[in-house]
């Protein structure tokens, strides 16, 4: 091979470099499931806990397109048969009225950092 | 029709690619979204100002009620936001004024005209800006990249860009929770009170100023702002350049 | 060929690290921009543009003046381009790269500058400026690549090339003509409202960028100790001079038309450009130092001898720099604005938190001319040298 003295180092930093994200995390604690503390007059969400847990942001990205551009206000809930005003913070927190041990305490865990609340405000 | 084996399928087929591209077509049952009933429905909302009744206390009354509602913050630079303020008639409707008009110098309320023909829709680049089916020109401010087109498409200024983060001069007791307050980098402007509207309720400056601000659907011969335009004289800002303003001045 | 851009002087490493530690300044700045958001700038409610939409405009035209060269060289086989076509070529490359730069430094929200594509709106001009800008630094940097690592290897640029070279002239006049749409099509300012607006931007891009490449070449003869041939650089001087005249007949159009016609909603802007309004003149005495820089430019070059002596052309080329520069980075923008929709006179001066960015993006753009150049006149000099 020509130039091996040059392409081998090379092929091994960048190697190295594009499994950063791996061996970063090496030593770090495994994923933990978080304890939420749930709205307790409550039994179900608008739809399913398993749908709510891994749709819920895609949900939002929706309903705020159809409020805003569309000018639909009632989402239907396949689940509780019953139209609700689609709100982040007069529906979604209307229940779930504890962010902090709710919302937040999962986002920490994913490391995501919505900013719906920086202009939707809640009680304080 | 005859039909066979082989027309169904082509049908099945077409239907389900039908479906997949718009699944709330199919399926019976009550449709995924729907509006609040007693929301406020016209082809065209507009709105006549009557300038012979303007006085000082009424338009501060309406600047406050709207700046309140929407949480516009109070910057005192030319930096700031406006959403409804005071102009001079002159400097409003100079193109149609002359010296000795006696109106020259009265004060007169200013606000987004909601075009029919809006330039600030034509120009912005991801339609963050757009007329929605009753004719309100809307911000949709999780889209707006705060490029400033529309401003510079606006020939009435009508617009306001968050130059600093506008939560730095909102006091935080103060803040209206049933709207949200803006991120910064993006435009903002009047909406008619679009929010109040689709609940049942009427503009803000429009119940502030009691009587002098006339709403209504403009293509509705019974409406108030109809009438009001049947009977006294109005003008419109600019109304050379085509954009069609909705927001009509009675002198 | 990029090994050449890592073989230099010393001199070509210290030019590298001193423009990176203006791009650093630029960097800086630009984080308390975005931290602080646009109130770092003099930008307000009324002139809601400005520097860098300014520069943004102004470079669009450098980039499309490679034109200039492309057409004697492909439409009417003037030879003398050749050997200096490329330096016109990666000129426009580094220039709409400064363009693209200049657009996102002011977007209020630049983490969502993909909505344009997310959501194409073919109704809003910026629209068709992304794509004509885009496609026009794709062009450039193919062409010249590839006709350059032809003429390495000695041979003539492929057959399949040709075709891209000929889409490039009409691509070029429309990145400027899309550009001046975005201002022309605007039914409220009176100031940019014309169809002459996209004419006259042409004109002085292929005045502006031009001089600019004259004056490149000097320093790569200086330099570079790389010759790009004198009579390339005077057919260059003759377009600049035709630009340069053209520019300022359009000038002369556009002030007539509102002073004869004496309609207030246009020369109200004219009365800010030449003259200020309310006692604010600074923008006035840019204007008319313009407006002396283009005509003695012009007066000077149109005899033959000046033209030909070194010195005196590339003062010329200076002078006719800070005409277009003038007219497009500083009175375009903020006379448009300038009186307001309402009649009022506003103000606007950059803050040195924009200057910096300003110059951050520009020591940007002399990094890549530079490092592009590099490679340029090294694969030139060894064809030259045998």
């Amino acid at each position: 091979m020509y130039n091996a003295k040059y392409i081998i180092p090379g092929l091994i930093i960048f190697a190295l470099l594009f499994t950063f994200p791996f061996w970063y995390n090496l030593g770090a604690d495994a994923y933990e499931p978080v304890e939420l503390e749930l709205p307790e007059d409550y039994d179900d969400c608008l739809e399913s806990t398993e749908y709510m847990r891994t749709e819920h942001m895609k949900m939002l990205d929706e309903w705020r397109d159809i409020y805003v551009r569309d000018g639909y206000q009632m989402y239907w809930s396949e689940l509780k048969e019953q139209y609700f005003l689609m709100s982040l913070t007069k529906t979604c927190m209307d229940c779930h009225d504890n962010k902090e041990e709710f919302c937040d305490r999962c986002h920490d865990q994913t490391a995501v950092d919505p900013y719906c609340w920086d202009c939707h405000h809640i009680e304080p | 029709m005859k039909s066979n084996r082989r027309k169904f399928i082509k049908f099945a087929g077409l239907a389900a690619l039908g479906w997949s591209i718009c699944p709330s077509l199919a399926g019976a049952g009550p449709s995924r979204y729907k509006r609040i009933e007693e929301g406020l429905r016209a082809e065209r909302w507009a709105m006549a100002i009557d300038t012979t009744k303007l006085t000082q206390e009424v338009m501060e009354r309406a600047i406050a009620a709207c700046h309140e509602l929407h949480n516009v913050p109070r910057i005192e630079s030319d930096k700031n936001i406006k959403w409804i303020w005071v102009e001079t008639f002159y400097n409003l409707i100079y193109d149609q004024s002359h010296p000795y008009l006696q109106e020259r110098q009265l004060p007169v309320l200013t606000l987004c005209n909601h075009c029919d023909n809006p330039p600030c829709v034509r120009v912005c680049p991801t339609k963050a800006t757009f007329s929605r089916e009753d004719g309100i020109v809307l911000m949709d401010f999780h889209r707006c990249i705060g490029c400033r087109f529309c401003m510079a498409g606006c020939p009435f200024g009508a617009r306001s860009f968050n130059y600093y983060d506008p939560k730095l001069f909102l006091d935080e007791d103060e803040i209206n929770r049933d709207f949200p307050t803006r991120d910064m980098g993006v435009v903002e402007k009047c909406e008619f009170c679009a929010h109040l509207l689709d609940q049942g309720q009427r503009p803000a400056c429009v119940e502030a100023a009691e009587g002098v601000l006339f709403f209504g659907d403009v293509r509705d011969p019974e409406s108030e702002v109809r009438q009001v335009l049947g009977e006294r004289y109005s003008l419109v800002r600019k109304p050379k350049l085509g954009t069609e303003p909705q927001v009509y001045y009675l002198i | 060929m990029l090994e050449k851009a890592i073989q230099g002087s010393a001199l070509y490493w210290i030019w590298l690290l001193v423009l990176l530690a203006v791009i650093g300044v630029g960097f800086f700045a630009y984080l308390t921009q975005l931290d602080q958001g646009l109130s770092v700038t003099g930008l307000n409610r009324d002139v809601s543009w400005g520097f860098y939409i300014a520069q943004f405009t102004f470079l669009v035209g450098v980039a499309a003046s490679a034109v200039m060269m492309v057409i004697p060289k492909y439409l009417h086989n003037h030879k003398a381009f050749a050997r200096m076509l490329i330096l016109g070529e990666f000129l426009a490359v580094a220039a709409v790269i400064m363009c693209l730069l200049f657009i996102i430094v002011d977007l209020g929200q630049p983490q969502r500058l993909f909505n344009v594509v997310l959501y194409p709106t073919p109704s809003s001009i910026l629209f068709w400026d992304m794509v004509v800008l885009n496609g026009y630094l794709f062009l450039n940097i193919f062409v010249g690549w590839v006709t350059l690592q032809a003429e390495r290897k000695r041979v003539g640029p492929p057959r399949w090339i040709i075709p891209f070279i000929y889409i490039s002239i009409p691509w070029a006049i429309s990145i400027h003509t899309v550009t001046a749409f975005l201002y022309a099509g605007l039914p409220g300012r009176d100031f940019w409202l014309t169809a002459v607006l996209a004419p006259s931007f042409l004109a002085s891009a292929f005045a502006a960028g031009p001089a600019l490449l004259i004056l490149l070449a000097y320093a790569i003869k200086i330099f570079a100790k790389w010759d790009p041939g004198k009579e390339a650089i005077q057919s260059l001087a003759k377009v600049v001079i035709y630009a340069m005249l053209a520019h300022l007949f359009i000038i002369a159009c556009k002030v007539f038309t509102a002073a004869y016609s004496m309609v207030p909603d246009k020369l109200e802007h004219y009365k800010y450009l030449y003259f200020g309004l309310e006692g604010h003149t600074m923008l006035a005495t840019f204007s008319w130092v313009a407006i002396s820089a283009g005509v003695i430019a012009v007066i000077t070059l149109l005899f033959p001898k000046n033209r030909q002596a070194d010195n005196i052309l590339a003062f010329s080329m200076i002078l006719v720099l800070m005409s277009t520069w003038i007219d497009k980075g500083l009175g375009l923008i903020t006379a448009g604005f300038i009186p307001t929709p309402l009649h009022h006179i506003a103000t606007y001066i950059p803050t040195q938190t924009e200057l910096l960015i300003t110059l951050g993006i520009w020591a940007t753009g002399f990094l890549i001319i530079t490092v592009l150049y590099k490679v340029g006149i090294g694969v030139r000099k060894e064809i030259e040298s045998g």
